[in-house]
């Protein structure tokens, strides 16, 4: 057997501080409380981060407004200039960004250092390029900034969130009070750094820490022009409660229980691939995650078969291992939440499988798993699991399958594998999701829209598309 | 590798138009998608004591090969004392797995080969063009095996296969293994002619069904020769024919492969898609010649901590 010896990234390069302040109008500073953020892969204390009260978040948010009006009022080419230079100081600081980001989230390195950072770079960089030509952009001849957005982000890719909200609402004109998920606060704080180091007016990017109720108070102020929230469709709902009829602009991108189909003229390697790649990609913490398997029944079996056989070579372990697949769960609550729902797939009949894997001893872990035998009826089958956690249903026509697809009051994204292009062509046109992906999955670029149907959300981000969240 | 006789596999496709029929519905190679798993794979940091392991069965599975209008015998004879020691300077460092000739050289390689354990491999069949009578194919390969070679080496002939010839491919490869008698037949796909993904995994599936023992990507005289998802589509084809006909068949990338680096990314992409099964010289082979040295001197840095310059290792 050929055995890989540890290839740990050495975490020398990210230099933690052992607390960190709130991020406001340029400044670093106190706050009366604070929480700690903890790694995931091992459970020691990172750092203590202050906990943002109300009275914290009406100073961000006047720091904003203040910030608004020469922000505003620079010439697009200007803004420019900032959003290239906070986009080159984040390839410069990517290992260091990308190991504390896997040291943060539990993610595996390869995936911080060969996925998020250069798609982090890659947004900044397609955002400036617009920050000039939105006269051209489709909305209008002179489009205007809408004033201060209010912006929550989830824990699953914080450093690519960070930018799919700051980039198009800085471009635009607009400036931004963030609040970074509360278990994953310290890549949005060393960012605040980046925009320190590009000499960032203050007040445009102000980073406030905090739980739900931080996040709450953010959203809910009055003189927050504009909301922008990734999350669970749950908080996303109680959002959309709490701005309605204020006039303030919402957009939201939630949760997801994508299918991922396979006919039986696809390409079975590459499928299977694209499966593994679908579901335990980041633990499974994806938002457009294919965790529903459609496979067509005559092909079931083999797809079955080489998916078992390639989950066998997945590499459960120490995110910071260069050689690691598959790191750790981002939080107790998720692996509780994770285990949860898994039991209940077990309880309610589908057959569960996980290849033999070693877990660490510490930390927050759960074995790559595919339910087989799931139906429709199942739980594991309508709810999001937001893990790695795969159910398998099979199909017998292309119609079937469609309808199988679109039953879930979700639409974020869904995949198609065939070799046959009228194929792929007619079913995507008739799945009802943002994202449809043809013989591959989860690929994402900065100049590809991305958003929900349904109880996915509405709004986009990236691309042209992503530019209109952000203007009147 | 043992030599012994294969015997015919039951439940083949019996007529041309079978054959063509049973090559065609093979699942489809998605080109984007084997090109990501091949890169993906070649990220894997293989360092320490894992290196050590890998640089030593690198070199157990290095089919030591010239192949020039230039050689000579006195060639032939120092490349062949080389894949018996390749590092004199260090008697741990393990042999090569064979030499890798043309015919004419074979009884040269052959008398400093004998009894050492080392095989030795002729290419044959009008290589590398494959362009030639089929009796000039087989008296090539007759003569190579009378000179001492226990492996051959054959081309097919991608213009039958191209033409959609399968059949006249597959009685080809079937008669140049009935001349081969008890030495081994590596098919050379000859790869980057093929053109396609799709084609790389039906010739791979015709060679097998015709009796190879081993596939092989490429001659070495072609402008693309071995690629990481080539050679991934034959491991993958190889794969599936044992689940299928219960048979385990060998692969040979050659040419480019140049490096250490290279050499491990092959080892890597092996133990995570066929697995240990084809982690062995029996199974897997380097077709090259330079890839040799930068292994030795990659080897001599681990043992030493230093790398020595190039004339610390024998010229091939």
């Amino acid at each position: 057997m050929f055995e890989y010896a540890p290839a740990p990234e050495s975490r020398s390069i990210v230099d933690l501080a052992p607390s960190y302040g709130l991020f406001i109008d340029g400044e670093f500073g106190e706050a009366k409380d604070t929480f700690k953020t903890i790694n995931p892969a091992d459970e020691e204390v990172l750092a203590e981060v202050a906990l943002a009260a109300p009275e914290d978040v009406d100073r961000a948010v006047a720091a904003a407004k203040r910030a608004f009006k020469s922000w505003s009022a620079l010439p697009g080419s200007e803004r420019a200039k900032y959003l290239f230079r906070i986009a080159r100081i984040i390839q410069e600081r990517s290992r260091e960004l990308a190991v504390l980001e896997s040291l943060d989230n539990g993610k595996p390195i390869k995936e911080s250092r060969d996925t998020d950072l250069p798609l982090v770079a890659a947004h900044f960089f397609y955002y400036a390029g617009w920050a000039d030509k939105l006269k051209y952009a489709g909305f209008g001849p002179d489009p205007r900034p809408l004033g201060v957005a209010g912006q929550v982000i989830p824990w699953n890719f914080p450093l690519l969130m960070l930018a799919w909200k700051i980039a198009p609402a800085l471009a635009t004109g607009n400036t931004v009070v963030l609040k970074p998920a509360e278990t994953t606060p310290l890549s949005a704080l060393f960012f605040a750094d980046i925009c320190r180091q590009a000499e960032l007016p203050p007040g445009v990017v102000n980073i406030v820490t905090g739980a739900g109720d931080t996040g709450r108070y953010l959203v809910e102020h009055p003189d927050v022009n504009k909301v922008a929230f990734t999350g669970s469709t749950e908080v996303g709902r109680q959002i959309a409660r709490s701005v309605a009829g204020t006039g303030k602009r919402l957009s939201l991108e939630l949760g997801g229980k994508a299918a991922n189909i396979v006919f039986d003229d696809a390409p079975i390697d590459q499928a299977v691939e694209g499966i593994v790649n679908g579901i335990f990609f980041n633990q499974g913490h994806v938002c457009c995650a294919g965790s529903r398997l459609l496979v067509q029944e005559s092909v079931a079996d083999e797809v079955l078969s080489s998916l078992k056989r390639r989950m066998g070579t997945l590499r459960v372990g120490d995110p910071l291992d260069k050689n690691t697949d598959i790191g750790a769960i981002n939080s107790a609550a998720q692996l509780a939440r994770i285990t949860e729902l898994s039991e209940i797939g077990a309880a309610e009949g589908a057959e569960r499988w996980s290849p033999p894997c070693d877990l660490p001893d510490r930390g927050f872990w759960f074995a790559p798993t595919i339910f087989t035998g799931v139906t429709q009826a199942h739980r594991i089958a309508r709810e999001e699991i937001f893990g790695p956690v795969l159910s398998v249903l099979t199909f017998r026509t292309p119609a079937e399958a469609v309808e199988k697809a679109n039953n879930t009051p979700y639409g974020l994204s869904a995949g198609i594998w065939s070799d046959k292009g009228s194929r792929i062509l007619a079913v995507a046109d008739k799945l009802r999701a943002g994202v449809v992906w043809a013989n591959t999955f989860n690929k994402f670029d900065p100049t590809s829209p991305f958003g929900g149907y349904k109880e996915s959300g509405y709004g986009r981000e990236g691309g042209r598309h992503g530019l209109e969240a952000y203007l009147a | 590798m043992t030599a012994t006789a294969t015997p015919r596999l039951s439940g083949l496709p019996d007529s041309p138009a079978d054959l063509r029929t049973f090559l065609h519905g093979l699942p489809g190679v998605d080109k984007v998608g084997i090109e990501a798993r091949a890169a993906a794979l070649g990220t894997r940091s293989i360092k320490t004591t894992s290196k050590a392991q890998a640089i030593d069965l690198a070199i157990r599975m290095v089919d030591l090969t010239t192949l020039e209008g230039a050689d000579t015998p006195g060639k032939v004879r120092a490349l062949s004392a080389k894949a018996l020691r390749p590092d004199p300077a260090d008697p741990t460092c393990p042999s090569v797995a064979a030499v890798c000739v043309y015919p004419a050289m074979v009884p040269t390689a052959a008398a400093v080969l004998a009894g050492s354990g080392v095989h030795l491999a002729s290419v044959a069949t009008a290589f590398p063009s494959g362009q030639a009578p089929l009796d000039v194919k087989l008296a090539d390969t007759r003569d190579a095996v009378a000179g001492g070679a226990d492996e051959i080496d054959m081309v097919i002939s991608r213009g039958a296969f191209l033409a959609g010839d399968y059949g006249h491919v597959f009685d080809e490869i079937v008669a140049v293994k009935e001349a081969a008698g008890p030495a081994h037949l590596k098919v050379i796909l000859e790869t980057g002619e093929l053109g396609t993904y799709d084609n790389v995994r039906r010739a791979s599936w015709l060679a097998m069904l015709a009796g190879a023992d081993f596939i092989k990507t490429s001659t070495g005289k072609v402008s693309v020769n071995a690629t990481l998802p080539i050679t991934l589509v034959m491991l993958e084809a190889v794969r599936d024919f044992r689940e299928r006909y219960g048979r385990q068949i060998g692969v040979k990338p050659a040419g480019g492969i140049r490096t250490t680096k290279d050499a491990i990314k092959y080892l890597v992409m092996i133990n995570e898609t066929v697995g240990d099964d084809w982690l062995s010289p029996d199974w897997f082979r380097f077709g090259a010649s330079s890839l040799l040295n930068d292994l030795l001197m990659q080897r001599t840095k681990l043992t030493t901590g230093h790398y020595a310059g190039p004339d610390y290792f024998t010229l091939d």
